[in-house]
């Protein structure tokens, strides 16, 4: 590689706009970054196949075994849940993905790269935070919508379908994509906190996916108690077409979710503002 | 202008820098010497907000780097460790730091040409040579044209080539009337490169001083060499003299304590030919080795206390 004929050639001063660090170009800076990585990509990629073809995919199945199913199955039946069902495969890929936004930085060294662009550190945490999630509520409403449409369309063989037009349908459609974009915060607050690929992983699927495995075996009344308040309950309680009678009401359980969410940012942004980098 | 002013750095049990003082002036190369593990490195991370001190300030023209509105055009930094994403290519590494700032692509094009990686620009940093990263991070210390430059070990893998090239550019860049900071555990990279030095060992500040003035110093207490057909007779002489005279070879001395003027005179009385008289030199390398070895006990020796040079002597 050949570099003496550029070498010497040092730029006059003016030739540069001399801006201030801005919150909006952070974000700019945030989205640059979001998109120039391959994983980033890949796994978006993959979150918007599960959320499209999971939906569409039960949806074949059920139709296909409708005749063969007992009168338990048929009751329990919901074809909204069914349409937007894709969502237990996405919010994985979310989830992993959030935590990398941070951990990522941190594993690379990247984090000191932009807390001397940015050394009030918060504008980077806020934008990424905004970036992904913003990202996430746009990806996950559009495949959300085409999993809802195509699988209300395979639902029609046997008349059990349902539409955007069903208040309650509309409502989970909306609400899966805001219950992913705040898990991606969520995710990526983790990741923040605990500056570690693994680490933050394996805490968020602990807190997903192993945290309501245990409370399942617990005794039917304490059960109760406990599965309202749990992120991924609470949390999903806006997608779901059905209501069980010991979960918070759709709004509320996301409410508390947001709240769990909030309270994870901000442990993200003292631990930011304190840490050495 | 940098100034750090009686900055202690703890990490737990460890004391990575202990009350350290000194100023980097513009307008000058300044080099920043110490063995690995000295706090170099700590020093820098301390000066750029990345960690907080445990005591003492360390300022930007007299703000903390964290006050700074606009970082980039103020100061660039290039880390020894890297602080890039491996999985992102240089021109979109760079880009995003500069949006940070709202500076345009044609900056971002015209420091990618100005440190050479035009070839590999698109591609992901990851697949780097040491090299190739030292340029990359050169390439962003420079994004903002910053009035200030820390480098910590630039010259690290560079080729020959390469080493020139930023000596060259450093250089450059001092003259325009920037601060430049570079550290370097490598000595004669450093005589090449800077005009001042700041010396540390063990987190303290052992100098603060020109280049030319700490081997001068380093080599007050160094040996005369002398070679002579009578050196028996002219040791008998000097040992009357508080000179400290070792043979090394059957005509050859070696003479502590006394200059070489001191020498000859002392020959002239004697009637003793001379058939050589060296004052040895130092090289600032053995100067370095000198004050940062293990035996020695760390003194700070500042430019105001020049004439006290017993710590130098006890060292060589």
């Amino acid at each position: 590689m050949s570099a003496t004929s550029a070498t010497l050639e040092v730029p006059a001063r003016a030739a540069v706009t001399r801006g201030r660090v801005t919150q909006a170009r952070v974000f700019r800076s945030e989205w640059t970054k979001l998109w120039s990585l391959r994983s980033t990509r890949w796994t978006l990629l993959v979150a918007i196949l599960g959320m499209a073809g999971l939906g569409p995919l039960i949806a074949t199945i059920q139709m296909n075994r409708w005749n063969h199913l007992g009168p338990g199955d048929r009751l329990h039946f919901n074809p909204i849940n069914t349409g937007l069902g894709g969502y237990h495969f996405a919010q994985l890929a979310i989830g992993v993905l959030g935590v990398l936004v941070l951990t990522g930085e941190y594993s690379t060294g990247q984090i000191r790269s932009s807390f001397m662009a940015v050394p009030k550190r918060l504008p980077v945490l806020w934008a990424k935070a905004g970036t992904f999630a913003a990202v996430t509520f746009v990806l996950m409403l559009i495949s959300g919508v085409v999993a809802f449409l195509a699988a209300q369309g395979i639902l029609t063989q046997h008349h059990v379908q349902t539409s955007l037009g069903n208040g309650t349908a509309l409502r989970a459609w909306v609400g899966a994509a805001l219950y992913l974009a705040v898990l991606s915060v969520f995710a990526l607050s983790l990741g923040a906190i605990v500056r570690n690929t693994a680490g933050g992983i394996a805490l968020f699927a602990g807190l997903l996916f192993v945290v309501p495995g245990l409370a399942a075996i617990l005794p039917t009344s304490t059960q109760n108690a406990i599965n309202p308040y749990l992120p991924s309950v609470a949390g999903t309680t806006i997608l779901s077409g059905t209501h069980e009678a010991y979960t918070f009401s759709p709004w509320g359980g996301f409410a508390l979710f947001c709240g769990y969410t909030l309270l994870a940012l901000g442990i993200a942004a003292f631990l930011i503002r304190r840490r050495d980098a | 202008m940098i100034t750090v002013e009686n900055v202690t750095k703890r990490y737990g049990d460890k004391l990575a820098v202990d009350d350290l003082s000194f100023n980097v002036k513009p307008g000058v190369v300044t080099g920043f010497l110490g063995p690995n593990g000295a706090g170099k490195s700590t020093t820098m991370r301390l000066i750029l907000g990345l960690d907080a001190p445990t005591s003492g300030s360390a300022t930007i023209d007299g703000r903390s780097y964290s006050d700074l509105e606009a970082p980039l055009h103020e100061v660039g930094a290039m880390l020894e460790a890297r602080a890039i994403h491996t999985g992102r290519s240089a021109y979109n590494h760079l880009l995003a730091l500069a949006q940070t700032h709202g500076i345009g692509r044609a900056r971002v094009d015209e420091v990618i040409d100005m440190v050479g990686i035009q070839a590999v620009a698109k591609k992901r940093v990851g697949g780097f040579s040491l090299g190739m990263g030292q340029r990359l991070g050169v390439a962003a210390a420079l994004i903002g044209d910053p009035k200030i430059l820390i480098l910590d070990e630039p010259a690290n893998g560079l080729d020959p080539e390469g080493i020139l090239w930023i000596r060259t550019l450093l250089k450059r860049l001092a003259k325009e009337g920037r601060t430049v900071f570079l550290s370097s555990h490598l000595m004669a990279e450093m005589a090449q490169t800077a005009e001042h030095l700041v010396v540390i060992g063990r987190g303290r500040l052992i100098a603060d001083t020109s280049v030319d003035e700490f081997v001068q110093r380093a080599s007050t207490g160094a040996a005369v060499r002398v070679v002579s057909p009578h050196a028996t007779a002219l040791r008998d002489a000097l040992a009357g003299k508080h000179a400290r005279v070792d043979s090394v070879e059957r005509d050859v001395l070696e003479v502590h304590g006394l200059t070489g003027q001191e020498i000859g005179e002392v020959a002239l009385a004697e009637k003793v030919v001379l058939a050589e008289l060296t004052p040895m030199q130092v090289s600032l390398e053995q100067a370095f080795m000198a004050l940062t070895g293990e035996t020695v006990e760390y003194h700070a020796v500042s430019d105001a206390g020049s004439d006290d040079n017993t710590d130098m002597k006890a060292a060589a």
